[in-house]
């Protein structure tokens, strides 16, 4: 990491984000905005507001209603020496780029025989927490992470959406950039103009000896909130943010799964073919026989998310689920 | 938001665009049309008149019920009512309507409660009317799938001979959407009997009509081999005759037609979104004074087919309607949690089977936890 962190100063996730994207249009005459309602409008969540006045239209793009277009054209412009930042309103629609994120963007490099790179940053959000209903709330994380050439990150906090962002749009390869909706107007420590995030590199949020949570996204707070619950008992738990889902880093899992002995995998995906698998399975894989319990998953089960918010509410892990997995993981 | 911020962005007016199949003018006048003419008892144009006050007043209750917190989200048609009500009352029994999530007038139209869109937008069912049973489709979220969906269904229908239509309502962004512009292709080269509605509302969230297409959205058709017609989404007569003829036309086996119904969002896209943030207030102002509503009335009182009595009688009604939204929306239970795992699949599943007595056991535990709460009481 470089950078520093202002302990003076707090900032929300959402103007974190739009530091990153002014800090990087400022030093960056390549760097391009695209999406539904991020000019005029300054994005569905906000991120962009004030970005249309200070850079005018050539570079924040209003476009009309096609995710197929937005990223199709971001990936034009991005082969052709702009890095684009488009905007997705929501994870449910990138559906309709499919085609142009996976079978085109994610391929560019690798078809094109690294003749042209594909550095474009599609930004996205998703979650639940607003009752949106089974189209607007979807965590779709795994499906991309399941792609060969595209970069997944997923950050927590406002220091590492910016630093994060500020590496994506600086990164040579297509990455996906997923913001939580509650994490929005969350707020923590600023974070400063160099402050970069490399991707591919996970973060020991808390420190614990007893057990081990990996997460990522939202679910970091759901995790260090329950952590503190537990130390009051005496458990002491590790809180791993893998911040970027494509590279995993999968050292520092290990590495903090190694000493505790006891993994518990936590995200609102779904849990079948979830990204949780893929980690549960490589700490099986290289720790079996050091580890004390079994790897563990808490996770939404497999259903169509509701728009009910209570229902909602319900099916997605919270911190006292997370406390009873925690308590079932070291009973074990 | 001041002028200035906004730029110079064109604003839409009536007489700087292509000409509109106009029956009914804003002040009231009934003017004839060459190709669309209608012939109406004053007993339907009434019940037109019902219609779209009923329609509006119950949008202003779930707007009212939204602030209050007794809905997640609401779409509202302010605005709309005369493109819905004239394009719902067109379709005759057997044809099938495709809505998007803000068709409340032509749900009205085809004899759904208000109550079922309410219990959508409250989170606590799926809308609950039998589509099979009005003829009209369950509200799609996405914008422009139900395009591909109305044509194949309007296929479906080909293939079995049926004299009927489909029409598939959609917005002016949508146009933009691959999907539409495929459903428009395949409706074209297979003759479906569809109609595509467009209500251009001018606006998509934000985006004026100027992001979506230089030209207007009617003329769109031409290129893809079926006509385009614009007709004037503020009069309800008019609507009335153009979607008609369009119906006839597609059940009598001569294909698509796309109708650019001409209108305004005189509110929010959703009630999650400001829209002081993007538009002009005297753009807002000089649509009001192309009320799809005042014009009618203005037309009834002038030639006399309805007098006070009349008027008093349908606020009454209008009433009566709003406090049954209201109390009916209050009133609805709460899904039975257990329910989420009901639908995912239509066979069993060997894993959902699973998950349900897993969440089951987890939801117990509440129970259990409540009653431990109460016995320390």
């Amino acid at each position: 990491m470089t950078g520093t962190l202002s302990s003076a100063r707090t900032v929300s996730f959402r103007d974190a984000l739009r530091e990153a994207l002014h800090e990087e249009m400022e030093a960056d005459e390549s760097v391009i905005l695209l999406g539904e309602d991020v000019g005029r409008y300054g994005g569905a969540y906000a991120v962009s507001r004030g970005l249309l006045e200070r850079f005018g239209e050539r570079r924040v793009i209003d476009t009309p209603m096609s995710e197929a277009l937005i990223v199709g054209a971001a990936l034009g412009a991005a082969m052709v020496g702009a890095r684009p930042v488009a905007e997705i309103m929501y994870m449910d629609f990138v559906t309709l780029a499919m085609d142009n994120l996976v079978n085109q963007a994610a391929k560019v490099h690798y078809m094109f025989g690294g003749q042209f790179n594909a550095p474009l940053v599609v930004r996205v959000q998703q979650g639940t927490g607003r009752g949106a209903g089974s189209q607007h709330s979807q965590s779709l994380e795994g499906w991309f992470a399941h792609v060969p050439g595209l970069k997944v990150v997923a950050p927590s906090t406002p220091a590492d959406a910016k630093g994060l962002l500020k590496a994506a749009i600086r990164d040579n390869d297509p990455v996906l950039f997923i913001e939580h909706k509650g994490l929005y107007p969350r707020k923590g420590a600023a974070a400063e103009v160099d402050h970069v995030v490399p991707l591919g590199v996970a973060d020991v949020k808390r420190t614990g000896t007893d057990v081990t949570i990996v997460t990522w996204s939202n679910h970091v707070h759901i995790a260090l909130e329950a952590a503190e619950r537990l130390s009051a008992d005496g458990v002491s738990v590790e809180v791993v943010d893998m911040r970027c889902l494509a590279p995993l880093d999968m050292t520092t899992v290990l590495d903090s799964a190694g000493s505790t002995r006891r993994v518990l995998v936590l995200h609102e995906a779904c849990r079948t073919g979830g990204l949780g698998a893929e980690i549960a399975a490589t700490v099986g894989e290289q720790l079996f026989g050091e580890l004390a319990a079994p790897v563990r998953r808490l996770t939404a089960p497999d259903v169509v998310l509701p728009a009910h918010t209570e229902l909602e509410r319900t099916l997605i892990p919270d911190v006292e689920d997370v406390v009873l997995a925690v308590r079932d993981l070291l009973s074990s | 938001m001041t002028d200035s911020a906004l730029g110079t962005r064109h604003i839409p007016t009536q007489g700087s665009e292509p000409e509109l199949v106009q029956l009914l003018t804003p002040e009231g006048q009934r003017v004839e049309h060459p190709t669309y003419s209608l012939q109406i008892s004053d007993d339907e144009l009434r019940g037109l008149y019902r219609d779209l006050v009923l329609v509006r007043r119950v949008d202003a209750e779930a707007t009212a019920l939204q602030r209050q917190g007794e809905l997640g989200i609401w779409a509202s048609l302010l605005g709309q009512e005369a493109a819905q009500v004239g394009s719902g009352r067109a379709m005759a029994e057997d044809d099938y309507a495709f809505p998007t999530y803000r068709e409340h007038g032509v749900a009205w139209c085809r004899g759904i409660d208000p109550l079922n869109l309410l219990g959508l937008f409250r989170g606590v069912n799926h809308g609950g009317w039998d589509p099979d049973e009005k003829n009209f489709h369950l509200y799609t979220i996405v914008i422009g799938a139900q395009t591909l969906h109305a044509t194949g269904y309007a296929m479906g229908m080909q293939k079995d001979g049926a004299e009927s239509a489909v029409i598939a309502y959609f917005g002016d962004g949508a146009t933009s959407q691959g999907d539409v512009n495929e459903a428009f292709i395949y409706a074209s080269v297979f003759n479906a009997p569809v109609v595509f509605f467009c209500q251009n509302n001018q606006w998509a969230i934000s985006e004026p009509i100027e992001k979506q297409t230089r030209i207007p959205l009617y003329q769109r058709a031409m290129g893809f081999g079926f006509p385009g017609v614009r007709v004037d989404g503020n009069d309800v007569l008019a609507v009335l005759a153009v979607t008609r003829a369009a119906l006839q036309k597609a059940r009598e086996g001569s294909g698509p037609t796309l109708i650019e119904a001409y209108t305004y969002r005189m509110g929010a896209h959703t009630t999650s979104d400001d829209p002081t943030r993007y538009r002009l207030t005297h753009e807002l102002e000089s649509w009001k004074l192309k009320d799809p509503i005042e014009r009618v009335k203005a037309y009834l009182v002038r030639t006399g087919k309805a007098d006070q009595a009349y008027f008093d009688a349908l606020e009454r009604e209008a009433d009566g309607l709003a406090a049954h939204v209201r109390r009916g929306c209050l009133e609805m239970p709460d899904p039975d949690p257990l329910s989420i795992f009901d639908h995912v699949y239509a066979e069993r599943h060997p894993l959902l089977e699973e998950e349900r007595e897993q969440f089951a056991a987890y939801l117990e535990t509440f129970d259990a936890v409540d009653a431990h709460d109460a016995g320390d009481r």
